[in-house]
C-alpha cells in the first residue's frame, strides 16, 4: 500500500517538473509558427493554426542576421578550441612528465587562477585587449576563450597521468625529440580528454554573451547570443520572430545533446569537480 | 604544429632508410642539438611559454590592475590617473545603489537553497529504478544547455502580462495571483531567481545523481537485509557519500549569485530593483567611464569569493584536487 503511494507520488513529481521544464519552451515554439496577427489574437497555449508556417523562420534568417552569426560562433569556436586543445595538452605534458625548477609556482598559480571568477576581471582585461589592439575583433574573443580555460587544463592533467610513461620512454629511445611525443605520443592519446573538452567549451562558447557584448560591437561580428540579443530592439513587440530566433539558437544544443548526452552527462560532471 | 601524426620518418634519415623500406630501429642522436643536457632541461619552459604568459596577461595582469585602478579616479580614456585612496570602496559601501546590488544577490543566493533541494530530491529518486529513466534525466538536465539569451527572451514571453503563467491562474481560476510578475519591484527578484533555479537545478541534479550511482550498490543490499527503509538509505548512505559534491555546490552557489548577469540583464535590465553586481559593474565601467569604482566593485566581489572558498576548503577538507 504504502510503496504504491510513493510510487505514485513519484512519478505524479516526476511528471510536474518536466511540464515547468517543458511549458516555457513548448509555448515559444507554438509561438514561432503563428503569424504576427494570430500571436495577439489567441492565447499562449493555443497550438499555432498552421504548423508549416516558416515566415517568421525566414525573418529571422535574413533579417535577424542568424546565418552571419553561425558563421561567426563557429569560426571563434574552431580557433579558439584548437588553441584550448594544444594549451591545456602542453601544459599538462610540462607539469606531468617533467620536474623542473618553478614548477610548484606554476602549479599554484593556475590553482590561485581557478579562484578568480571570469566575470570581476573584466574591467581591468577590457584595457588590455584594448591595448593588444583587439577591440572589436573576433581574435579579442578567441584569446580570451584560450587564455583562461583552467578548467581544461585541470581536465588534461588528470588524463595525462593514465598515459604510460613507458610510451614516452620507448619514442625517446628510438629518438624521437619533445616535440615530437608531444604530437605523436601524448596528444593522440589523450583523445578521450579532448572530446570532453570539445563538449563541453563548445557548449560554453555558444551560449557565452557577456564576452562578445563588450567586445564585438559590430553587427557583422556578432556570434549567436548578441544576435539574439538584438531581437529585443526592432522586433521588441513582434513575439512570433523573437520565438523563431530563440528556437533556431535551441535546435543545434538539442541536436548534439540527443547525441552525445552520455558524453555531455560525464563532461559537466568531471569539468564541474574540477 | 608542423608534424602529422603520420609514422615516424623524417626527411633527415629517410634517405638512409629507403632501401628497407618500413622500420628499421633508429640510433639515438646524440650530441649536437637537441640532444644536450640544457636544451633538455629547457623543454618544459618552452611548453609552458605560452600558456603561463596567457594566465599572466589575462588573469594576473588584470587582477592586480584591478587593484591599483581601485585606488583611482580613472575614466578609462585618461593619461592620467588620481590617487584616491579608499574613496571608491568607501563609494561602493556607502551609495545605497551600490549597497542595493548585495541585497539583490540574496534573492539568488537563497533560490539556490531550493534548487539543490530540488535537485537532490531528484537525483535521490532517480537513483533507484524508475521508468522511462533516461527521459526524466534529459528533460530536467535539458534547459542548462540553452542560451541565457534564449532563457531571458523565453521567460519574459513566459511572464509577460497574458503569457503562460497567466493563462495558467486564469485556467485555475486563480486571476487574484496574477502580477506584474517582472515590472513589480517587489516580485521582480522572486520571478528572476526563479528563472534562475529554472536553468541551473539540471546541473546540480546531474552533478548528485553521478555522486549517488558511484555508490557500491552493495552497500544498499546489505542495509536491505538489515531492514533498512528508502529514508534510511537516504540519510545514512546517500547523504554522507555527497557531502563534499553539496559543498562544492554550496560554493558555486555564492558566487553564482553574486556574478548573476545575462538572465536579469535581458529580461528587464536592471530596472525594477533587480540591478544585480555585475550589471551595476558593466553599466559603471563602460557606460558611466567610472572605471576606478567599477574596479573597487570588482576587487569586492573578487575578494568574498576569495574568502567564502577558503572558508569552505577549511571547513571540508578535500581529497579530490590533487595536483602533483
Amino acid at each position: 500500500m504504502i510503496r504504491t503511494a510513493t510510487t505514485t507520488a513519484k512519478y505524479v513529481s516526476l511528471v510536474v517538473a518536466s511540464i515547468v521544464m517543458l511549458l516555457p519552451l513548448g509555448l515559444i515554439l507554438f509561438g514561432s509558427f503563428k503569424t504576427s496577427q494570430e500571436f495577439l489574437s489567441t492565447g499562449p497555449m493555443t497550438l499555432p493554426a498552421d504548423w508549416g508556417n516558416i515566415e517568421n523562420y525566414v525573418t529571422a534568417f535574413t533579417r535577424g542576421n542568424m546565418l552571419a552569426a553561425f558563421g561567426n560562433t563557429v569560426f571563434i569556436f574552431a580557433m579558439a578550441i584548437v588553441g584550448t586543445i594544444l594549451i591545456g595538452a602542453a601544459t599538462a605534458y610540462a607539469l606531468d612528465r617533467f620536474r623542473f625548477a618553478g614548477r610548484t609556482t606554476v602549479l599554484a598559480l593556475f590553482l590561485l587562477a581557478t579562484l578568480v571568477p571570469g566575470v570581476t576581471t573584466q574591467v581591468a582585461t577590457f584595457q588590455i585587449i584594448n591595448g593588444l589592439g583587439l577591440y572589436d575583433s573576433r581574435f579579442a574573443l578567441i584569446l580570451i576563450f584560450m587564455g583562461t580555460d583552467i578548467i581544461s587544463i585541470y581536465i588534461f592533467l588528470q588524463f595525462i597521468r593514465a598515459i604510460p610513461k613507458s610510451l614516452d620512454e620507448a619514442a625517446k629511445i628510438e629518438g624521437a625529440g619533445h616535440l615530437r611525443i608531444f604530437f605523436q605520443i601524448i596528444l593522440p592519446n589523450l583523445k578521450p580528454a579532448i572530446a570532453t573538452v570539445v563538449i563541453i567549451k563548445g557548449i560554453a562558447i555558444y551560449n557565452e554573451f557577456y564576452l562578445p557584448f563588450l567586445y564585438l560591437p559590430s553587427k557583422e561580428l556578432r556570434p549567436i547570443s548578441t544576435t539574439l540579443f538584438d531581437f529585443k530592439g526592432p522586433y521588441g513587440s513582434q513575439w512570433e520572430i523573437i520565438s523563431a530566433g530563440v528556437v533556431i539558437t535551441i535546435i543545434p544544443i538539442l541536436v548534439l545533446f540527443l547525441f552525445l548526452q552520455r558524453y555531455i552527462y560525464n563532461g559537466f560532471t568531471s569539468g564541474a569537480t574540477k | 604544429m608542423t608534424t602529422a601524426p603520420s609514422g615516424l620518418s623524417d626527411p633527415t634519415t629517410a634517405a638512409a632508410q629507403q632501401s628497407d623500406a618500413a622500420r628499421t630501429p633508429r640510433q639515438p642522436r646524440g650530441g649536437a642539438g637537441r640532444g644536450t643536457a640544457w636544451y633538455r632541461r629547457l623543454t618544459p619552459y618552452y611548453f609552458l611559454l605560452i600558456p603561463v604568459g596567457l594566465l599572466l596577461l589575462l588573469t594576473f595582469v588584470p587582477v592586480l590592475n584591478m587593484f591599483w585602478y581601485s585606488a583611482t579616479d580613472w575614466d578609462g580614456l585618461d593619461k592620467t590617473k588620481n590617487v584616491v585612496g579608499l574613496d571608491n570602496y568607501v563609494e561602493v559601501f556607502t551609495d545605497p545603489d551600490n549597497v542595493r546590488v548585495f541585497y539583490v544577490s540574496l534573492y539568488y543566493f537563497a533560490a539556490s537553497f531550493l534548487q539543490m533541494a530540488i535537485a537532490l530530491y531528484f537525483a535521490t529518486i532517480l537513483s533507484f529504478r524508475t521508468r522511462f529513466r533516461n527521459m526524466w534525466k534529459g528533460i530536467l538536465f535539458f534547459p542548462y544547455l540553452i542560451n541565457g539569451v534564449a532563457i531571458g527572451l523565453i521567460f519574459l514571453n513566459f511572464l509577460k502580462p497574458g503569457g503562460g503563467i497567466d493563462t495558467i491562474l486564469m485556467a485555475a481560476g486563480l486571476e487574484s495571483l496574477i502580477q506584474q510578475w517582472t515590472g513589480d519591484p517587489d516580485i521582480a527578484n522572486f520571478s528572476l531567481a526563479g528563472v534562475s533555479v529554472w536553468r541551473y537545478m539540471g546541473l546540480n541534479f546531474v552533478m548528485f545523481l553521478g555522486a549517488i550511482q558511484s555508490i557500491n550498490p552493495e552497500i544498499y543490499e546489505a542495509s536491505d537485509l538489515d531492514g533498512a527503509n528508502r529514508w534510511h538509505q537516504f540519510r545514512y548512505i546517500i547523504l554522507p557519500s555527497i557531502r563534499p559534491i553539496i559543498g562544492l555546490s554550496l560554493i558555486l552557489a555564492i558566487s553564482g549569485a553574486l556574478s548573476v548577469f545575462e538572465v536579469p540583464f535581458v529580461m528587464t535590465g536592471g530596472a525594477n530593483g533587480t540591478e544585480t553586481f555585475v550589471i551595476r559593474t558593466v553599466w559603471m565601467a563602460f557606460n558611466r567611464n567610472l572605471v576606478g569604482l567599477a574596479s573597487a566593485m570588482a576587487v569586492v566581489l573578487l575578494l568574498i569569493v576569495l574568502l567564502v572558498t577558503w572558508i569552505q576548503r577549511k571547513l571540508i577538507p578535500e581529497e579530490e584536487v590533487d595536483l602533483t
